[in-house]
């Protein structure tokens, strides 16, 4: 990818002495962005861990043959689990993407360092400061402290100061494309991945107003300065709350195609259709907290439907999009390297034991296959009845943004201790089947999860055998198994996560520093894509053929998908018209 | 045009038209999208089950006290420190949540239609009736009131699956749904022995 070094050196352009140009990609890494994306990958990592032990005591709590916590600390780690994977780590990681999507895809420098700095503190003190009040025991309000469950003032102060940082960090990618504009780094349009990385800022930014416009009064109201209407709470809150789902989409579909061109040479089989596909997440964001509120009795049926079908399901209609553009820019890629046999030669030859291919890919299918399917029918106004609070809702969720956010960014770790912070990564062998592992927990869990929820088992629930409760319920038998499979699939998951982070810490605090300009005949360490990097662009006559050969493989996978969908969806409302008549 | 991966920029004219596959799964997935979208109207006309109800702000206290009201005129007995309510036929029934009860305990008749007034006294609870898998959120200052109609006899509870404090596991309640026309008293009899 030598056309990402620019011809001209812009003016004033003392950074490049200091600043590195990648052997492999072409990129010049200028040293502010470089750090920043180390540092708060590293932060990240940190917060995972955290959240990962939460994870497994909670697992084998809610397997209820072993049923670990006593009830407070079960509410209490649930609290700890919630806020530092959903909050922390997520967006730690999402700032690094940042970071690397902006002034290091696009070859300029970083704007402003200093406040990029003052940023990244403020975002550890707000973190920090919210564990304290957790373990402390003055914030047993699980991660959406609804109203009127009340924290002690600094959990809201602490979610303020992390807001105000990632604020920060979200306005200076916006500075980093006006400088690289300006400045002339690039030519022509910026690269789809860093268009996909630009509408997650713009996502963030929206989403981060409604969190101040929840916190902040919140924070006053903890000080008894006020009011805050529960309902109003909810609405608001989960305009925060779901709109940064929508931050985590569009980053984890930007390393999709990010790590799709590094790992196989995937194409962008057109660009015009990926960026509306992207431009789509951006439109319709603020109606994302609807479908929380479905069953909820402040609004009503107009509001409800066309809200949470993202004005008729444009949204989804985005993700479907993705979920055929990126198989077939992979499809597509591989083709032009010569896998042209059958309709899935492609796939076969894949390489599935590069943990940045193979995440990636178990990342898109459980998001989609799982995630998506499971998502819009649940989200529905009336299948919502069936559905509201039970295991049925972190079952979903747990293949969205774990199955398929988290997942994508451990894949991409794979491919930036290389490329960043320039170590082989260690413990090779275990990475390779690292994806699977988790692929294969996270997925049992979730599904467990989501066959207890459909038995009316709730979800943020200390004890389902009601110990002190004055009547008595028994669940069916089939739920005591699906509990236990929450429990083994939490675990594997976990140790899964528990095997990342040693793989990551490992790589980047104790790993081999190797120059990959010449890496030696020792390719241990290093993903088959930096190796050797596949090509990333092709003549106007290859590109003619292989549109015209196009992507027959990706059109069966999708069939598929849309089969499963329809079953899946019609199944839910089958099951909903035989509950109690309701109106 | 050449064919780039998303790494590099794009230049020149990138705005072409899609080619014949992509073509045909957007339109595919936009009609799906449509149906998605027409299923929910759809079953506000032709189907049964409907979160609309009737909705309402309500003083959270003015609430509480109209559900005892409730609970006096319609008592049959006591179950387990809540009492046993049986409305009668049409009624409006209510049902408080608060830390950590279900109040009252209620008596319904199979194949009748009620009016369910839900609403909480501190936080937010959640209304999950077992084994009919039917879940709404209950919200302190709003009445959320439901016509329902059980379709089947039989002992239900009330799981609060929304979290409302250290206590919320142990919130439990109780609905019991009688055959059609059984008698009230019949039915008061040993109010819940079985059900501990
Ligand atoms: C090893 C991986 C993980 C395992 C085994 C795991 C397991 C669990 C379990 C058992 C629960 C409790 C469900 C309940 O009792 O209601 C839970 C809740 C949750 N998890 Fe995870 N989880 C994992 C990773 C993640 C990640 C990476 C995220 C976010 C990025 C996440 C976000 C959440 C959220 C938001 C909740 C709900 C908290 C609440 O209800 O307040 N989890 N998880
Ligand atoms: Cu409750
Ligand atoms: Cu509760």
């Amino acid at each position: 990818m030598t056309t990402a070094a620019p011809a001209v050196p812009a003016g004033g352009a003392l950074w490049r002495l200091a600043a590195r140009v990648c052997p492999v990609t072409g990129l010049t890494l200028n040293r502010d962005s470089e750090r920043l994306v180390r540092w708060n990958a590293v932060a990240a990592v940190v917060f995972f861990l955290v959240g990962v032990v939460a994870a497994l005591l909670l697992a084998l709590t809610r397997w209820q043959a072993v049923h670990l916590l006593e009830p407070v600390w079960y509410y209490r780690i649930l609290t700890l689990h919630g806020l530092n994977m959903l909050i922390f780590f997520i967006i730690f990681f999402e700032m690094a993407v940042l970071y690397f999507a902006g002034p290091v895809m696009l070859g300029a420098r970083q704007p402003a360092p200093k406040t990029a700095w003052l940023g990244f503190w403020l975002m550890v003190a707000g973190a920090l400061t919210v564990n304290a009040v957790i373990f402390m025991g003055r914030a047993d309000v699980l991660f959406t402290s609804y109203v009127p469950l009340r924290a002690h003032p600094a959990f809201y102060l602490g979610i303020i100061l992390f807001a105000v940082g990632a604020l920060i960090a979200t306005s200076l990618f916006f500075a980093a494309m006006v400088v690289a504009r300006r400045e002339r780094s690039y030519e022509g349009s910026v690269p789809l991945v860093t268009y996909g990385a630009l509408t997650a800022a713009i996502i963030a930014i929206i989403t981060l107003l409604h969190g101040a416009a929840i916190y902040i009064p919140t924070f006053l109201w903890s000080l008894d300065i006020g009011t805050v209407d529960p309902q109003v709470y909810r609405m608001i809150f989960w305009g925060l709350g779901h709109s940064s789902q929508q931050i985590n989409v569009a980053a984890m579909v930007s390393i999709w195609y990010l790590l799709g061109g590094l790992t196989v040479g995937a194409v962008v089989v057109n660009q015009k259709v990926s960026r509306w596909a992207f431009t789509l997440y951006v439109l319709f964001i603020s109606m994302a907290s609807a479908h929380h509120l479905l069953v909820d009795p402040g609004m009503g049926p107009a509001w409800k439907i066309w809200n949470t079908s993202y004005a008729m399901y444009l949204a989804v209609l985005a993700s479907m999009i993705h979920g055929f553009t990126v198989p077939a820019g992979v499809e597509m890629g591989m083709r032009l390297r010569g896998f042209v046999k059958g309709r899935f030669e492609w796939l076969r030859r894949a390489p599935w034991s590069d943990p940045g291919f193979s995440g990636f890919w178990l990342s898109l299918v459980i998001f989609g296959f799982m995630g998506g399917i499971t998502g819009v029918t649940q989200g529905t106004e009336q299948i919502n009845i069936i559905v509201h609070n039970t295991l049925r809702v972190p079952g979903h969720f747990h293949v969205t943004v774990v199955g398929g956010t988290a997942l994508a960014f451990m894949a991409v770790t794979y491919y930036l201790i290389p490329l960043v912070f320039q170590r082989r990564v260690r413990f090779w062998a275990m990475a390779k089947w690292q994806p699977y592992l988790f692929a294969a927990g996270i997925s049992l869990l979730s599904m467990s999860m989501t066959f207890a929820g459909s038995f009316g088992v709730p979800r943020r629930h200390a004890d389902i055998t009601f110990p002190e409760a004055p009547f008595t319920l028994e669940f069916p038998p089939v739920v005591d198994v699906l509990m236990a499979g929450i429990g083994i699939g939490g675990t594997l998951a976990a140790i899964a996560v528990l095997m990342f982070v040693a793989i990551a810490v490992g790589s980047v605090f104790f790993g081999e520093k190797v120059d990959l300009a010449a890496p030696g005949p020792d390719a241990r360490g290093i993903p088959q894509g930096i190796l050797r990097l596949p090509p990333q662009t092709h003549s106007a006559e290859a590109s003619a053929a292989a549109h015209e050969a196009g992507t027959p493989g990706t059109l069966v996978l999708v069939f598929v998908f849309l089969a499963v969908f329809i079953l899946y969806y019609f199944t839910n409302w089958k099951v909903l018209s035989m509950i109690w008549k309701m109106g | 045009m050449e064919l780039i991966s998303g790494l590099v920029p794009a230049r020149g004219v990138w705005w072409r038209p899609a080619n014949r596959q992509e073509r045909l799964w957007i339109a595919i997935a936009f009609v799906w999208c449509l149906v998605l979208f027409a299923m929910m109207p759809f079953w506000h006309l032709k189907g049964g089950q409907n979160p609309t109800g009737i909705r309402s702000r309500v003083d959270p206290a003015a609430f509480a006290e109209r559900t005892l009201r409730f609970a006096e005129e319609y008592g049959i007995g006591d179950d387990h420190g809540v009492p046993l309510v049986a409305p009668p036929p049409g009624a409006e029934v209510y049902l408080l949540g608060q830390m950590w009860r279900w109040y009252p305990a209620l008596q319904l008749e199979e194949g009748v239609t009620y009016t369910l007034h839900l609403s909480a006294l501190d936080v937010n609870h959640g209304f999950s009736l077992y084994p009919a898998n039917l879940n709404l959120q209950v919200v302190p200052g709003y009445d959320y009131g439901l016509r329902i109609t059980p379709n089947k006899a039989g002992e239900y509870r009330v799981v609060c699956n929304e979290f409302c404090g250290v206590g919320h596991h142990n919130m439990l309640g109780r609905i019991v749904v009688v055959p059609a026309g059984t008698k009230v008293a019949a039915a008061a009899t040993a109010p819940g022995e079985e059900t501990r």
